[in-house]
């Protein structure tokens, strides 16, 4: 059996139902581990038990950015390849990426409250999450709004492509105007060197978080999939009753 | 060449008769600047400080709101279609489409501004590289903002959606606009480095929402 | 010249308008496509103009001019007019004209459809027939020979409706072909007929 077999959806639904258990099963187990881990992590000698937010909100941001070079990498499949199942999972990364940008965002405002005395400065990093989750939330617009699914999928295609190129530029672009505006940056979370003791739960957690990813991309396809072929059941209803 | 040329003039044409096209984009851009001071209180060196960011976002808004007109007439009335099936590179009509657009927006915002700016405190021999900002940036503002046109075009939602598409791809361009006009201004840093990455950002801009749009227009219309 | 269409399949919102379509149609003649509403006359039609994809099948200008889109050889006349009501006629179809490349005088465009009076007029003041003898006036001005027509005699009167059959009398005589959409009679005496919606 090729990859190429894989675009066939019903193979491809095969195929989920059989990996999905062992999925959830592992991602799980992962966070376990990771929290577990991070739980226990020693504490930071100045801001004490509250940087264990890090553990959740930088593999949030990360996969935040992960959703969205899936979503460009589908759009590529749609526009270029016309692969079947493309504009499915691009489709199923839009809400998940926009779920973890919001993730980083909030546990981000959390950590800066003990930190910096209010829930919003407007610093670099979570500043270009910012913009990042008003691109996931246009995407997203774009499915909603369109009548017909096609082209809701391949307008979607398109902003996630524009995406990818201006989200460097987006980045580079705040990043100036953070260092513009504060000319001595204070604390920046997320901060430059990691401590070691740090550094392996927070891949642990990045790993469980990135499980997570595919575990509901796999399951949110299987549902598109799924409510696609009702539509198409519908429409064939209507057509047999014209007939 | 002479393709291009007609439609030029057929779109500018269209923007000064219908919808008073330069006149409304510069009669909003006045209207924002009269409100910022409702809500801020006539503090004049308030005014002064935030007057190139006032004008920067008005000079934003004002450009989307042609924006939804620029292929949804086309699209209503079957130009469009005929638009697409010719041997004109449709980049480069659309281009074409964007430069008038410009002219007939975008330029005139920037031919108002040193006097809006005198509304707002701004200092005197600062208007000019504040405008020479505006000149720069606000090509950039049309040819993205051509991107969320085609998009919405294709969906048949105008307006909101339109705005919620383009605006935060604006964010570099109205950040280092900004910046280089408060540069011009009273600024710590100079003027040169962040008017030239705005520069960058429209000539860039130039290449990449003509390439965009046209994929917005083949794609979702077929 | 020929144009020949093999198995071609419309497919419009997951929904398939039409499968398995073929024909040809030869220089000098034309083929008229009827059936009922839905049956997909104008996908039909937009498809040969590449403004919709072609699910399956194959399409190809046999004679036309090498490497060269059907698209850009055709003239599309479709349900709209393309005309800008604040513009006057002249400006309408100077611009079509200028647009499409052809350095043809207009006057005798808007000649061959009596629109010369109302030449300096905004087409907004037009009757829904003048507005659609305008925009055939821009297929004649401009010479291509595919014609791709969706209900040409739509909006127009008996007179005109005559004058619509010299000029594409005219233009099948000059080897040209024409493909039109129609619920009836087009007035062209020996044109084939294809009708789609047949299961």
């Amino acid at each position: 059996m090729a990859v190429i077999d894989i675009a066939n959806p019903t193979r491809f639904l095969r195929i989920v139902d059989r990996v999905l258990p062992w999925l959830i099963a592992a991602t799980i187990v992962v966070f376990a581990i990771g929290l577990y881990r991070a739980l226990n992590a020693p504490d930071d000698y100045q801001q004490g038990a509250t940087v264990k937010i890090m553990f959740l909100h930088v593999p949030a941001a990360w996969l935040g950015m992960f959703g969205w070079a899936v979503m460009s990498v589908a759009a590529l499949g749609t526009l270029v390849w016309r692969h079947p199942l493309a504009d499915v999972s691009g489709k199923a990364a839009a809400p998940i990426g926009a779920a973890f940008t919001f993730i980083c965002l909030v546990t981000g405002s959390l950590w800066g409250r003990p930190t910096w005395g209010t829930y919003w400065v407007w610093d670099a990093r979570l500043t270009s999450m910012l913009v990042l989750l008003l691109l996931y939330l246009g995407v997203l617009a774009l499915y909603w709004t369109a009548e017909e699914p096609g082209r809701g999928a391949r307008a979607a295609a398109i902003l996630s492509l524009v995406g990818a190129v201006n989200l460097p530029i987006i980045k580079f672009s705040v990043d100036w105007w953070n260092t513009l505006h504060q000319p001595a940056s204070v604390f920046r979370i997320g901060g430059s060197a990691i401590d070691p003791s740090l550094l392996t739960p927070l891949l642990i957690m990045a790993l469980a978080f990135t499980l997570l990813f595919v575990t509901l991309h796999l399951a949110v396809m299987r549902n598109e999939i799924l409510r696609r072929r009702v539509r198409s059941m519908r429409l064939m209803q209507a057509q047999e009753a014209h007939a | 060449m002479n393709s291009l040329a007609a439609i030029l003039v057929r779109d500018m044409r269209l923007a000064v008769r219908v919808g008073g096209g330069a006149f409304m984009g510069a009669l909003f851009f006045l209207i924002v600047i009269t409100m910022t001071p409702f809500a801020i209180g006539p503090d004049l060196a308030l005014l002064a400080r935030i007057g190139p960011a006032i004008l920067w976002l008005g000079a934003l808004l004002a450009s989307l709101l042609a924006l939804d007109r620029l292929f949804a007439t086309d699209y209503d009335d079957g130009s469009l279609d005929l638009l697409m099936m010719s041997e004109v590179p449709l980049e480069l009509t659309v281009a074409a489409k964007a430069l008038a657009h410009w002219l007939t927006t975008g330029l005139p915002l920037v031919v108002v501004a040193p006097l809006l700016g005198l509304m707002l405190n701004v200092d005197m021999h600062a208007l000019g590289w504040l405008t020479l900002t505006l000149a720069a940036g606000t090509p950039a503002l049309t040819f993205i903002g051509l991107i969320g046109a085609a998009l919405s075009v294709a969906l048949r939602r105008g307006g909101l959606l339109l705005a919620v598409l383009v605006l935060p791809l604006t964010v570099p361009v109205l950040i280092f606009g900004v910046a280089a006009a408060n540069a011009a201004i009273a600024g710590p840093t100079p003027f040169g480095p962040a008017f030239t990455i705005l520069c960058a950002l429209s000539l860039a801009s130039l290449v990449l929402g003509p390439i965009a749009a046209t994929a917005a227009l083949r794609h979702g219309l077929e | 010249m020929e144009l020949q269409a093999e198995g071609l399949t419309c497919s419009r919102g997951g929904r398939e308008v039409f499968r398995n379509v073929s024909f040809k149609v030869p220089a000098g003649e034309a083929l008229i496509v009827t059936g009922r509403n839905g049956a997909g006359k104008s996908s039909l039609l937009r498809m040969i103009a590449g403004l919709v994809r072609i699910a399956a099948g194959r399409l190809s200008l046999d004679g036309g001019t090498a490497d060269t889109l059907i698209a850009e050889q055709a003239h599309y006349l479709g349900h709209q007019d393309a005309m800008k009501p604040s513009l006057t006629v002249s400006e309408n179809l100077q611009f079509w004209t200028r647009f499409l490349g052809s350095r043809s005088d207009i006057g005798a465009a808007l000649e061959s459809l009596d629109l010369a009076p109302l030449a300096d007029l905004p087409a907004a003041y037009l009757s829904a027939g003048q507005r659609r003898r305008l925009s055939i006036a821009r297929i004649v001005a401009v010479s291509r020979p595919v014609w791709l027509l969706d209900e040409p005699t739509s909006a127009l009167d008996a007179p005109s409706q005559s004058r619509l059959s010299d000029i594409m009398r005219d233009h099948l005589a000059g080897g040209g072909l024409i493909v039109a959409a129609a619920h009836g009679a087009i007035g062209l005496e020996r044109a084939r007929e294809l009708k789609l919606g047949v299961a």
